[in-house]
């Protein structure tokens, strides 16, 4: 504890960074996997490269990602920004398998419904799809929420700070209240933005607290 | 007026879902199609809102062809009611009727306002309206979705197998208040189902239909009952059965109407309706 509470500032300081590194790519993966997962669930033809190929991204080891995408993009090694695009893969390698998943998961009789009373195909997806895609799409997010935050402690590997910085620091100067730190504060940090994904879907489906009641 | 001119409907793989097809809706009658599954019922009801295209022919409303018409706006003009009510499961019971006025431009609040209108002409409580679908019996579903499809008030009413997912004693109170609605508001009115007795209690004409939609016979319901054309209409009215084959006993002067196995199914009041259709 006495470790803690002398390095409380560089703590602090390392749980914003993972912060940082872990809501876009999140966030991102979200904004570019519905689309995709929509147009995977509606279209035979795109389904099967869309799954297979995003999935494959999954099978790509990180730190020689961490490599690849600054070699491509003309990204800093170290930058925040090489982390978040390569989280950003991996969040849709698991996220786009999720929507499709989610908007197959759609009634076809609502959809249907949404058709017969004068849905356009843009007021289909918006107002009656992606809110019943909600509940499998949230659980989709959920994982990859979990599994971005875990993953963002390898880029301190390569140097990118984050609360993987306590581990790779701990270890190198044999402080076990760093490593610790680093390990309780990631989880932490997972749980707490899990629990917030879990609340934003309850207040944006209210729907669903009905039909179980 | 809708009108049918020789529409066919052919999958590709060449499965013929409607081989030949030509019917005129007279303008606020109620017409009914009936027949068992594939026989192309609801194909036919949904080249009407163009949610199918015919392969070949046209369908016209008002001497309009409706794919001269924008899909998603002729979709918006006309009510469309939906088996087992087809409603939205994350929508509230006035948010499912205000869908087509809210999509239409209508603001959401006078859209509600006036669902709460709607709930009451449909027999139910305005209390509902907060009220998911999932939280109402079948009846209660099926009255939303005939709130819904007349919210935009429609002149042309299409129902799927309006009725089908209640029970029958529901479903008869439910029949007998489509009549007293259509009484009211004089809509065109082209419904589809499989139940023959369905189409005689809301139909002013009946039109039996065989596999691809082959017309076996078309008449008031009347007519049918009086005259199947041949085996298939007779048999598919169930022309012949006990149910169908009534009798009058007397009994005490009072004049008791009894089917082919001598059950009593009602009381023949003397010449009440005599001169009635």
């Amino acid at each position: 504890m006495t470790w803690l509470s002398q390095n409380l500032h560089i703590v602090w300081g390392l749980l914003a960074d993972h912060l940082l590194l872990s809501v876009p790519p999140i966030l991102l993966s979200l904004v570019i996997s519905v689309p995709l997962g929509r147009l995977a669930a509606g279209s035979r033809r795109w389904r099967t490269p869309l799954l297979t190929g995003t999935g494959l991204l999954y099978a790509i080891p990180s730190l020689p990602l961490f490599i690849i995408i600054p070699a491509i993009t003309g990204f800093a090694l170290r930058s925040p920004a090489t982390i978040i695009t390569a989280l950003t893969l991996y969040g849709c390698a698991l996220l786009v398998r999720g929507a499709a998943d989610a908007f197959a998961s759609v009634p076809e009789d609502v959809r249907l419904a949404a058709e017969a009373t004068g849905h356009s195909r843009w007021a289909s997806f918006w107002r009656v799809e992606l809110p019943l895609a909600g509940p499998v799409l949230l659980s989709s997010l959920r994982v990859v929420v979990v599994s971005t935050v875990s993953l963002v402690t390898v880029g301190a590997v390569i140097g990118t700070a984050s609360l993987g910085t306590l581990f790779t620091d701990g270890f190198q100067r044999g402080i076990e209240a760093s490593i610790l730190t680093g390990i309780v504060l990631t989880v932490v940090v997972a749980v707490v933005l899990d629990a917030l994904c879990v609340l934003a879907g309850r207040a944006a489906m209210p729907w669903r607290r009905t039909v179980s009641a | 007026m809708i009108e049918f001119d020789a529409v066919r409907k052919e999958y590709p793989g060449g499965t013929v879902a409607v081989a030949g097809f030509s019917l005129r809706v007279p303008s606020h009658s109620v017409v009914a199609l009936v027949g068992s599954s594939g026989s192309g019922k609801t194909t036919l009801l949904r080249m009407v809102n163009r949610m199918v295209e015919p392969t070949s022919g046209a369908v016209r409303i008002d001497d309009v062809d409706v794919r001269s018409l924008d899909p998603v706006g002729l979709r918006r003009s006309i009510g469309y009611v939906l088996q087992a009510g087809g409603l939205l499961p994350h929508r509230t019971v006035a948010d499912n009727v205000a869908t087509v006025p809210v999509l239409a431009g209508r603001s959401r609040r006078e859209a509600r306002a006036d669902a709460l209108g709607l709930l009451e002409r449909v027999g139910l409580d305005p209390a509902l309206a907060d009220r998911y679908p999932a939280q109402l019996s079948g009846g209660q579903q099926q009255r939303v979705g005939v709130a819904r499809a007349l919210a935009a008030d429609p002149d042309i009413l299409l129902m799927d197998e309006p009725f089908g997912a209640v029970d029958p004693i529901v479903r008869e109170q439910l029949q007998a208040e489509l009549r007293a609605l259509q009484a009211e508001l004089g809509k065109t009115i082209l419904f589809v189902t499989h139940d023959v007795d369905e189409a005689f209690a809301l139909a002013d004409e009946v039109v039996v239909l065989r596999a691809g939609a082959e017309i076996a016979q078309r008449g008031t319901p009347t007519e049918i009952l009086a005259a199947p054309a041949d085996d298939f209409v007779a048999a598919f009215v169930g022309a012949g059965t006990a149910r169908r084959t009534l009798r009058i006993r007397e009994l005490d002067g009072r004049r008791v109407v009894v089917d082919g196995d001598d059950r009593p199914t009602g009381v023949l009041e003397a010449d009440a309706r005599e001169g009635a259709p």
